[in-house]
């Protein structure tokens, strides 16, 4: 018999947008009861990584405009984006940055107290603010922390979700392991608020953490939500060899050079004016040119790369500057870039689609939100700026939290758990999988995966690839079966979870296929060899990729348009 | 480059078993391989019962605390040969009950965290849920508790501290870190607040400053400094001095003779 928990709100996923959420939808009311529930200790969310900072014009009578942070966002995403979804986005950051701020954060400051802001790549205005080179470890510690302060919040540090439970379009409840028991229980909740994050794990060269493995977007799929416009992954240019570990743009912001096997700086035959600088795409874009004809260095499991060489900026600088840097590279490398450069390559590193959802973040299902990196509105069409992911999640943390409070004080009571599909639940997760499970070794297919995306679905794209990519991964499916579990524990058992967040994986994984090779064009980051050119009339338009039995069945629909015509998009 | 190495690893499921087992695997590394790489591949190609809390794998979550040949690490932010030794001992870490071979029990350490009260605390209630403007902090001020921002959660301090292991009801390294973080911050009025909890039986007093929290501490936040400042912020505040006045009050009674000046 499966344990039911009651809870107003139930929350799955413990980042920047989870954690907001759950103060916005707390602090509402002290009635309603809040659960989080994260895989991981909550405060240990890859939010936590970021250095860069967060995008919000503060002080306008300087020059900066919500118009232009909206234009910058728009531009950035060649054209993708839905410019209302845009323009709600860059009015409501600025007061997140305050709300923040007023939680405890330790935001970098001018000398006056004020908030300080830095400049930073796409946005014209220097408008990412951020707290030292640790700002996303300060905001999840912030928000984290605030959180604390309310007794209506539970965490469920340590527990899976496996599926929603959804009964005539409407949520119900959502079924998940506590890890430490092996348990399965049921949350009966009112409202549901998506929050899991993005799906880098996908790739073997990420900048993800190892919880990024889109078991949030698969568990929206399978009740029948659409994933959109899957095929908008954004490659950083500087992964670390071989572990992906970020190396941050101050690296080549400071004077760092790209070079390549013949030591000669490549980016003067891609972008002769702006060099390293150029925007990410196109700096990805040339790293693996070098690459693919011949004149990269060879690296482990087909990681070859280029070298990013700071040796001519001088230990002096290198120290005062780029510490965190020099710290990443001697830790996780054993390198020291005074003396010797850093491997590089092209690296996963935000997931621009996701689960289908309005201007609201609410998806089709009712009493259903998703914020953050999770969700697709769109709020960064086919390539994201720096330092607005973090920002959207505060702000789509915030509505969403808002919203599904409302919804529940409307709501008398959550009603009946559909109790059949619990204990098929139930059925499928510890008879079929755990202790029925066949099917080939999970951490080889999941290597497989890896392989089969980074191959076929990275910085170049064309159909043959894309096709071959798409049969292998159906392969590995098949391969994969139900599943196959080997340790048959009940505690804290992460094989099991392991193998739950494969079958997640390959499901994404398909999707991303089936949707990159459906776009015949090149836009933002999905770039297509066989088709180069950015096709407005044929491709203005978002994905939404349905799961049937055959697969993925592919619609389209508008791109809203309020301001900005689509232009060619120039540095 | 590559080189072989051997790691004993801790195994043990107190749910199902009586003793902890030690097990032996090899691992192929090299330079920047770290422990936890070398773990995630034994878990892969060895052990996949093996269980291991990891996350970010760039010594920023938190996760992956454990005693490396004896001594409070996170395991991706140590490299295998920077170890030195042909045998690698990997252990849960203590002070900590276990869930399963590496992965302790956090939740009394949570709870804790939860007593100091760490956040910020001020009276104007609807200013901090819908903000007109910002709270002014100078660089200094901001410079005054930032380090101590740092902490991670990571609970090497924990596990290393002496008297965690004699008293576990004590608040820990990291917690008074934490009320000391945000007492020390300019836009904080909560320290009356907290005092109940910190200034206790339990609470920072029964920190002996061994300074071992320090040592282990992965990101540099010192929280033997900081329990120490707390302590100093405490003795002068207000609510401290009227309980000094009341302890003089009971000892100026006629047959005791100290007193206070």
């Amino acid at each position: 018999m499966v344990e039911k928990i009651s809870e107003d709100v139930v929350i799955v996923g413990s980042g920047l947008a989870g954690l907001r959420a759950a103060i916005e939808a707390a602090s509402s009311d002290p009635e309603i009861q809040v659960a989080v529930v994260s895989k991981i200790h909550a405060m240990r969310s890859h939010s936590v990584a970021y250095a860069g900072g967060t995008a919000a014009v503060l002080y306008p009578e300087e020059g900066d405009s919500l118009d232009l942070h909206a234009f910058d966002t728009v531009k950035g995403a060649d054209y993708l984006a839905d410019q209302d979804a845009v323009e709600l986005f860059v009015k409501l950051a600025p007061r997140e940055i305050l709300r923040l701020e007023h939680w405890g954060m330790p935001w970098s400051r001018r000398g006056d107290g004020r908030i300080d802001q830095r400049p930073f790549g796409g946005h014209s205005f220097d408008r990412a603010c951020y707290a030292s080179d640790k700002t996303g470890l300060h905001a999840m510690q912030t928000l984290y922390n605030t959180c604390l302060k309310y007794d209506n919040i539970t965490f469920y540090h340590e527990w899976f979700a496996t599926s929603l439970i959804v009964e005539d379009g409407e949520f119900k409840g959502l079924t998940a392991i506590d890890m430490k028991t092996g348990e399965l229980h049921v949350f009966q909740g009112k409202a549901c608020i998506l929050a899991t994050g993005g799906a880098g794990r996908l790739y073997s060269f990420t900048t993800y953490g190892y919880s990024a493995t889109a078991e949030g977007m698969a568990m929206a799929y399978r009740v029948g939500i659409p994933l959109k416009d899957m095929e908008f992954i954004q490659f950083h240019p500087t992964g670390l060899v071989p572990s992906g570990i970020l190396i941050s743009e101050a690296a080549r912001g400071e004077g760092g050079y790209l070079r390549n096997k013949d030591g000669e700086r490549f980016m003067s035959k891609y972008a002769p004016e702006r060099m390293e600088l150029a925007p990410r795409d196109i700096v990805s874009r040339a790293m693996m040119r070098e690459i693919l004809e011949g004149r990269g260095f060879k690296g482990p499991n087909g990681l070859d790369y280029v070298n990013l060489d700071l040796t001519h900026l001088g230990e002096e600088l290198i120290d005062e500057k780029l510490t965190e840097i020099k710290m990443i590279a001697m830790k996780f490398a054993g390198i020291n870039p005074v003396n010797e450069p850093i491997p590089v390559r092209p690296v996963a590193h935000y997931t621009m689609g996701g689960v289908h959802v309005d201007i609201h973040g609410q998806t089709p299902i009712k009493g259903l939100w998703a914020a953050g990196e999770v969700n697709c509105i769109s709020v960064h069409g086919a390539n994201r700026l720096g330092c607005n992911s973090t920002a959207d999640c505060l702000v789509y943390g915030f509505i969403t939290g808002k919203l599904a409070a409302e919804y529940v004080l409307k709501k008398s009571s959550s009603g009946s758990i559909p109790v059949h599909l619990v204990e098929m639940e139930e059925k499928r997760l510890f008879d079929q999988i755990l202790r029925g499970g066949v099917g080939e070794d999970p951490y080889i297919i999941r290597r497989e995966m890896q392989n089969t995306m980074s191959q076929y679905a990275y910085v170049f794209r064309d159909g043959k690839g894309l096709e071959e990519g798409l049969r292998k991964i159906r392969e590995l499916k098949r391969r994969f079966n139900t599943g196959r579990v080997d340790d048959k524990s009940k505690e804290f058992n992460q094989n099991f979870i392991n193998v739950l967040e494969l079958d997640s994986m390959l499901e994404v994984a398909e999707v991303i296929l089936v949707s990159a090779l459906a776009r015949t064009e090149s836009r933002g980051a999905h770039y297509r060899l066989d088709y180069p050119k950015r096709d407005d009339v044929n491709w203005l338009k978002h994905t939404l990729a349905y799961r049937t039995l055959e697969g993925p069945r592919l619609e389209y629909m508008p791109v809203k348009i309020t301001k900005w015509e689509p232009k060619e998009r120039k540095y | 480059m590559e080189r072989k190495i051997q790691f004993k690893v801790f195994k043990f499921n107190p749910s199902i078993e009586v003793t902890p087992t030690w097990r032996v695997y090899e691992v192929e590394v090299d330079r920047g391989t770290t422990v936890l790489d070398a773990l995630l591949k034994i878990k892969e190609e060895q052990d996949p019962s093996l269980a291991i809390r990891y996350s970010c794998r760039q010594a920023i979550c938190g996760s992956c605390g454990m005693m490396i040949n004896g001594k409070q690490r996170l395991a991706c932010f140590t490299r295998v040969l920077e170890l030195n030794s042909k045998i690698i001992y990997v252990e849960p870490l203590s002070n900590y009950p276990i869930i399963r071979d590496l992965v302790t029990d956090f939740s009394e350490l949570f709870s804790k965290e939860r007593s100091v009260k760490p956040y910020i605390i001020r009276d104007d209630v609807e200013e901090m849920s819908n903000p007109t403007g910002m709270y002014l902090q100078k660089p200094d001020e901001l410079l005054s508790y930032l380090q101590f921002a740092d902490c991670i959660e990571c609970g090497l301090c924990s596990s290393a501290c002496p008297t965690v292991s004699t008293d576990r009801l004590f608040l820990s390294p990291m917690v008074l870190n934490k009320a000391y973080r945000f007492s020390a911050d300019s836009r904080d009025s909560g320290l009356v607040h907290r005092l109940p909890v910190i200034d206790s039986e339990h609470g920072c007093w029964r920190c002996h400053f061994a300074a071992a929290c320090s040592s282990v501490c992965p990101k540099g936040v010192d929280p033997a400094k900081s329990i120490q400042l707390l302590k100093r912020m405490i003795t002068s505040t207000n609510i401290f001095k009227k309980s000094r006045k009341r302890i003089v009050e009971i000892s100026s009674r006629p047959h005791v003779t100290l007193s206070f000046p």
